[in-house]
């Protein structure tokens, strides 16, 4: 039950606020997000006091002939990412209350729409079910973007919208093709049949199977060489919208290849799982060399997550406990991470109106505070133990070299580059005498501290004291595995 | 068979209204009238058996009877859209009449057990309709329109009729079981010239469905053709054209498949290639139309070319949605045009500030047209995908997906414009009741069949 209402409420929400007067729509927004949130807070004490937690799920027929169901179900890995979704949401949105957003009741409206297709995606245990969530999603991203982003946005979103559809239908035709392996004469969408049937099949078609399906993963998330709609669609997107994208919706890529690839076609995994950890680790190397000369502080950032993201969808090909747990780890860090970033240089580009990382410098000395915490967040990025960064690359690396230790080796090299290019775009804006710009710099207002209180807070709370994560995904990470490694390593 | 009954006695009535002078009656009479002929063909829908009526000619079973009502739905919808348009026309009443004797033409496709009744029910619908086409007497695109139409069309008729008389020849019937029962009779031995029957019937249907490579009409006729007409065409004719296609197919040359499923799937492939990529450059929204019900028939092919216990379903799902679709594009493309003048796309410019309502309805009719969920295009996408998986035509498929991707680019260019582009002029456009009311029901009829599939897909399973 609990699951079905996770998904609904900020449906209703959305058509609620849409309905609602435009002026309060972002008072209503929080609202029904922090709502939503505690919510998330009872289905993880049910998960908890509840060690079968199939109970806490729901099937509901949906298009019977054709062995479609509405099922959601809960375990310790999509939990996770729900509690992710819906504790984010409501920074986000309170990270938008000193702007004023025309057609403010439509933006908080989709940004709702938004979560509700999220949480689905995460619970959706129907592969039909997962695909419609899947691409609900897009669509209030989509008019995100385009309707409140910055120049050249059309064009921009566009490319970002046909590289992810491309993935999807690539996705969609694998999925009916694992549909039509199930047992007949009624097939059946659900994810424990479909495992049965990819795990079925002889090497040739599950090779098939793990191309479309990554495909549709390695352009969200995105991979090298998948990547080239990222950089531009976070840097015009409006700021919310960029912390949904990099926050969250990146989420999906790493998620959808852990549930919905990794357990179905152990062969094609055997076959072409080294070809896609070589891509994950190319495109941290690459990822981290392009941020470090790069002069837009949006755009380092969108690198950086770039690199990040390789970095765990590796540890999750790795496919062994330690890799997943950092993998889940790592995800929730980052989502929180990379929103503190995103809404720091939000800061800095509407004080000062550049975010080009140059003209900017000695911020510290009039902004203590702001500098105080921007430190914090960039400590946790760059993964610095007693952070939560370091807990998650820990683990992955730690995963990653029992996979293989040079590609630990190489894939090792991001922390260093991270540093790099951290450091020195903290040192150039924050550090020396503040210039013509930077002067009249204002400190952090009561909004931005409740914004960035709750991101520093879970920075280093989890970095001190990770175990209720490490807690929360341990169980259901040995199921995962257990479900499927017999065969891989036989 | 009642509603067949029921729409032909509207044609004589409408005929009618001139002389006994109630014209004003017509509009809330048919309306009226095709609710009647759809509760005739539901009351019929239980009946235990379905005896075929004249001879054979005419067979209503489920699946004439689940078409006829598509169709008579559809016709309605057309009718509460095309209210203004007819109104404004001089001759009121032979529009009316020549509408539904054509839809008349249509549901004898959707239901002949006979090849003439096949070539009459084309020549039903078609005739009508070249005439409308050139309705405006004055315009020379619509002149033009209506020439290209009956000249390619009366090719296509000949190539048809060619291909009914080399079957006939071969077979010594013009009866859909009859030529069945005589080609499992004799396996391998047909004559050479029963598959050029075949060859032929099948350049004569795939005129109808504008398929590629006998498409080459289509944007022109589309274009010329004053846009109601247009929306006419482009929806009850390709029902009712995919509906006889499937119908003849499925019954008479099922066993024989593999002598033409593979040239139906190169149509499939030219068709969903070329219409997605001219469809790109178009900047006439109806001819991107166009060009989008080209690559529409190519999906539509992939059923037929699958043929299994899927695909009726899979063809009647697509083309209801598909046809909802375009009511809703198309009923806003007038609105557009009426203020404009044009239909470029260009015009849908700021339509989101000026009415919310028809950007919106624009949008889902959009996102429908390029298969994205949770509208009515998505799944009907799905079941064709599925349909042709199941067929084992994974190749294809593949390049539908292709080509889908392709098409969401056309698509999104309305909603682009709808939403993003600045308008021209800022004025508030109205809409009347009865506009308001067809795009609320269209665009919740999308939704619908995207989220509630299974009732229609139960219809014909």
């Amino acid at each position: 039950m609990i699951a079905i209402l996770l998904v609904l409420f900020p449906f209703f929400a959305s058509l609620l606020v849409l309905a609602g007067n435009a002026v309060s729509a972002k008072k209503a927004a929080l609202f029904f997000s922090v709502l939503e949130l505690l919510l998330t807070f009872y289905a993880y004490y049910l998960v908890r006091i509840q060690p079968d937690a199939t109970a806490l799920g729901c099937t509901i027929p949906w298009i019977a002939s054709l062995g479609i169901n509405f099922k959601l179900q809960l375990d310790g890995i999509n939990l996770l990412l729900v509690v992710l979704t819906n504790v984010l949401l409501p920074i986000i949105v309170l990270s938008s209350f000193t702007k004023s957003y025309k057609n403010a009741g439509v933006f908080y409206s989709l940004v709702l729409f938004m979560q509700m297709a999220l949480v689905g995606v995460f619970l959706a245990m129907d592969g039909f079910l997962f695909y419609i969530f899947w691409e609900l999603a897009l669509i209030p991203i989509y008019f995100i973007c385009l309707l409140w982003g910055g120049e050249d946005r059309a064009r921009i979103t566009f490319k970002f919208f046909i590289y992810t559809l491309s993935g999807s239908l690539f996705m969609l035709l694998g999925l009916i093709f694992l549909y039509q392996h199930t047992p007949g004469p009624l097939h059946s969408f659900d994810i424990n049949a479909l495992y049965k049937a990819g795990q079925g099949l002889d090497v040739k078609a599950q090779s098939f199977i793990f191309w479309c399906m990554f495909l549709a993963f390695a352009i969200k998330m995105p991979l090298f060489p998948f990547h080239t709609w990222q950089p531009d669609t976070y840097t015009t997107a409006p700021t919310q919208g960029t912390m949904l994208l990099s926050g969250i919706m990146l989420k999906m890529g790493t998620y959808g290849l852990l549930r919905w690839l990794m357990p179905m076609v152990p062969l094609g995994i055997a076959e072409w799982g080294p070809m896609a950890i070589a891509l994950a680790v190319i495109g941290i190397i690459y990822a981290s060399c392009i941020a470090v000369v790069q002069k837009d502080y949006k755009r380092l950032i969108a690198y950086s997550s770039i690199a990040h993201v390789g970095l765990i969808a590796a540890g999750i090909l790795a496919f062994n406990t330690q890799g997943l747990q950092g993998a889940l780890v790592q995800m929730f860090s980052h989502g929180v991470n990379v929103i503190g970033l995103f809404f720091i240089v939000d800061i800095i580009s509407t004080r000062t109106n550049t975010r080009e990382i140059a003209k900017l410098g000695g911020i510290r000395n009039v902004a203590p505070q702001f500098a105080a915490f921007f430190l914090i967040v960039l400590l946790g990025s760059i993964a610095l133990p007693l952070t939560n960064g370091f807990i998650g690359e820990f683990l992955l690396l730690n995963g990653i070299f029992q996979y293989s230790a040079w590609i630990a080796g190489i894939a090792g090299l991001s922390v260093i580059l991270g540093a790099i290019y951290m450091l020195r775009s903290y040192q150039n804006s924050m550090l020396g005498e503040p210039n013509g710009l930077t002067s009249t710099f204002r400190d952090l207002t009561v909004n931005e501290k409740a914004v960035l209180i709750p991101l520093v807070v879970l920075i280093i709370g989890l970095g001190i004291y990770p175990k209720p994560l490490l807690d929360l995904t341990g169980p259901a990470i040995q199921h995962l595995i257990n479900s499927s490694l017999p065969i891989i390593k036989p | 068979m009642i509603t067949l009954f029921i729409i032909s006695l509207l044609g004589v009535i409408a005929m009618l209204a001139e002389i006994l002078k109630f014209k004003k009656l017509l509009a809330p009479l048919t309306l009226l009238g095709l609710i009647a002929a759809m509760g005739a063909g539901v009351s019929e829908w239980n009946n235990p058996v379905f005896i075929p009526v004249f001879n054979n000619m005419l067979l209503f079973n489920h699946y004439a009877l689940a078409f006829s009502i598509s169709l008579c739905l559809v016709t309605f919808l057309w009718f509460l859209m095309a209210q203004d348009y007819l109104k404004t026309e001089t001759a009121i009443t032979d529009h009316y009449a020549l509408i539904l004797f054509s839809l008349a033409g249509g549901i004898v496709l959707t239901a002949f057990g006979n090849m003439v009744m096949l070539f009459l029910g084309i020549e039903i619908l078609s005739i009508p309709l070249y005439i409308l086409a050139g309705s405006r007497k004055t315009d020379l695109a619509s002149n033009e329109a209506s020439f290209k139409y009956f000249l390619l069309g009366a090719f296509a008729i000949g190539f048809l009729l060619f291909g009914i008389a080399l079957i006939y020849g071969a077979t010594g019937s013009f009866e859909l079981n009859t030529i069945n029962q005589y080609i499992l009779q004799h396996p391998g031995e047909m004559p050479a010239f029963f598959y050029a029957g075949i060859l032929l019937i099948i350049a004569g249907l795939a005129f109808k469905v504008s398929a590629a490579p006998f498409h080459f009409w289509t944007p022109d006729v589309y274009q010329g053709a004053p846009t109601m007409i247009t929306a006419f065409m482009s929806t009850i004719v390709k029902i009712a054209a995919f509906a006889g296609f499937f119908r003849l197919f499925s019954t008479c040359f099922v066993s024989v498949a593999d002598s033409w499923n593979q040239l139906i799937g190169i149509l499939a492939i030219i068709s969903m290639l070329l219409g997605n990529i001219t469809a790109i450059r178009q900047d006439s929204f109806k001819r991107m139309l166009a060009y989008s019900s080209i690559s529409h028939a190519g999906y539509l092919l992939l059923a037929i070319l699958a043929i299994n216990n899927h695909s009726a379903g899979a063809i009647f799902l697509y083309t209801l949605a598909y046809a909802v679709a375009s009511i809703t594009a198309f009923a806003v493309l007038k609105k557009v045009y009426a203020l404009k003048n044009n239909d470029l796309i260009e015009s849908f410019n700021g339509l989101a500030k000026r009415n919310p309502l028809l950007a919106l309805s624009i949008t889902i009719a959009m996102l429908s047209l390029a298969g994205i969920p949770p509208t009515g295009g998505f799944f009907a996408k799905y079941v064709i995908f599925n349909t042709a998986l199941t067929g084992g035509h994974l190749w294809l498929v593949i390049i539908a997906v292709i080509a889908s991707l392709i098409g969401v680019y056309y698509y999104f260019k309305a909603i682009i414009a709808s939403w993003f582009k600045p308008a021209t002029d800022e004025n508030l456009i109205e809409l009347s009741l009865q506009d308001k009311l067809l795009l609320i029901i269209t665009t919740l009829l999308t939704l619908a069949i995207g989220l509630f599939p299974e009732f229609i897909l139960n219809l014909l399973s």
